[in-house]
């Protein structure tokens, strides 16, 4: 399947992003695209400056975008971003294939210290 | 590479991986039924599982946590319907507060494991992982679960070896 957004998605970054509570918190919040940096730092008991850099994580990964609405910039989460990202079944595979590379190691190891 | 087929259907929300392995099922079925071994795999190497209650019976409870490289346990658990050694286990698997209760922000999801016999020895393996709903993926692709978490780990370090590799 090839998914052109993709291509301007970096695994690295996207991943370190989303390795982070607070910041998997404020790609659920601008969803609706409501609050500003500001507002979303009301959410946390940190400062204004590190929910900005929280902001500025996800902004670089691509997963949000801040936008202009009237007067003010709202952050909002980049949905396509995320599900080209994070596509469940993607994830559970590459779960399921981690799990039985162990397996079959483990069988293996175990073999050998019988033999 | 053991895995041979892997089905996805995002309408019915199932993922299927199949694999087979060169011992025979009994040996197969005690990666599920002995917790020790259970443990050597469940987790990913950053994040290893320790099971606390571990009887494989209709209706009981299977709990685990898993502790990451900062010292933080995810706690996890499965309810167990249905066991019929050494070809089939069926159970839900969900996340759980450190008390052990469900943590019902996020989705559980059914896994039904098949173990068959193949020639010369070999065995077959199915999982079936089933979500409740698109809302449960939703929600999911949103907060991201410990295990999609220490999932993207796992990437970040195949596409760091992949890098160290290519240099």
């Amino acid at each position: 399947m090839v998914v052109p957004m993709a291509s301007t998605f970096n695994p690295d970054s996207v991943f370190a992003a989303l390795a982070d509570a607070t910041r998997r918190d404020i790609v659920l919040r601008a969803l609706t695209g409501a609050e500003g940096v500001a507002q979303l730092a009301g959410h946390y008991p940190m400062s204004f400056a590190a929910v900005q850099k929280h902001v500025a994580v996800l902004e670089r990964a691509g997963l949000v975008t801040k936008e202009r609405t009237g007067r003010r910039k709202v952050v909002r989460t980049n949905v396509e971003g995320l599900r080209v990202a994070r596509s469940l079944l993607d994830e559970y595979e590459a779960l399921w294939r981690g799990r039985i590379e162990r397996m079959t190691d483990l069988i293996t190891s175990m073999e050998e210290t019988v033999a | 590479m053991t895995v041979t087929d892997v089905r996805k259907d995002p309408a019915a929300l199932t993922l299927t991986v199949t694999a087979e392995f060169d011992a025979p099922p009994e040996r197969v079925w005690q990666l599920w039924a002995d917790p020790r071994q259970l443990e050597r795999w469940w987790g990913p190497p950053t994040y290893p599982a320790t099971f606390t209650a571990h009887h494989l019976a209709p209706g009981s409870r299977v709990e685990y946590h898993m502790t990451g490289p900062t010292g933080d346990q995810p706690h996890g658990y499965w309810e167990v319907l249905e066991v019929e050694p050494p070809r089939r286990l069926v159970f839900r698997d969900g996340l759980a507060h450190a008390d052990g209760t469900p943590d019902d922000d996020f989705p559980r999801n059914e896994g039904r494991v098949t173990i068959e016999p193949l020639e010369a020895g070999r065995t077959r393996m199915s999982i079936q992982s089933r979500f409740p709903s698109s809302a449960a993926m939703e929600r999911y692709l949103g907060l991201g679960m410990e295990e999609g978490l220490t999932q993207a780990v796992g990437q970040i370090d195949a596409i760091l070896a992949e890098k160290g590799a290519a240099r």
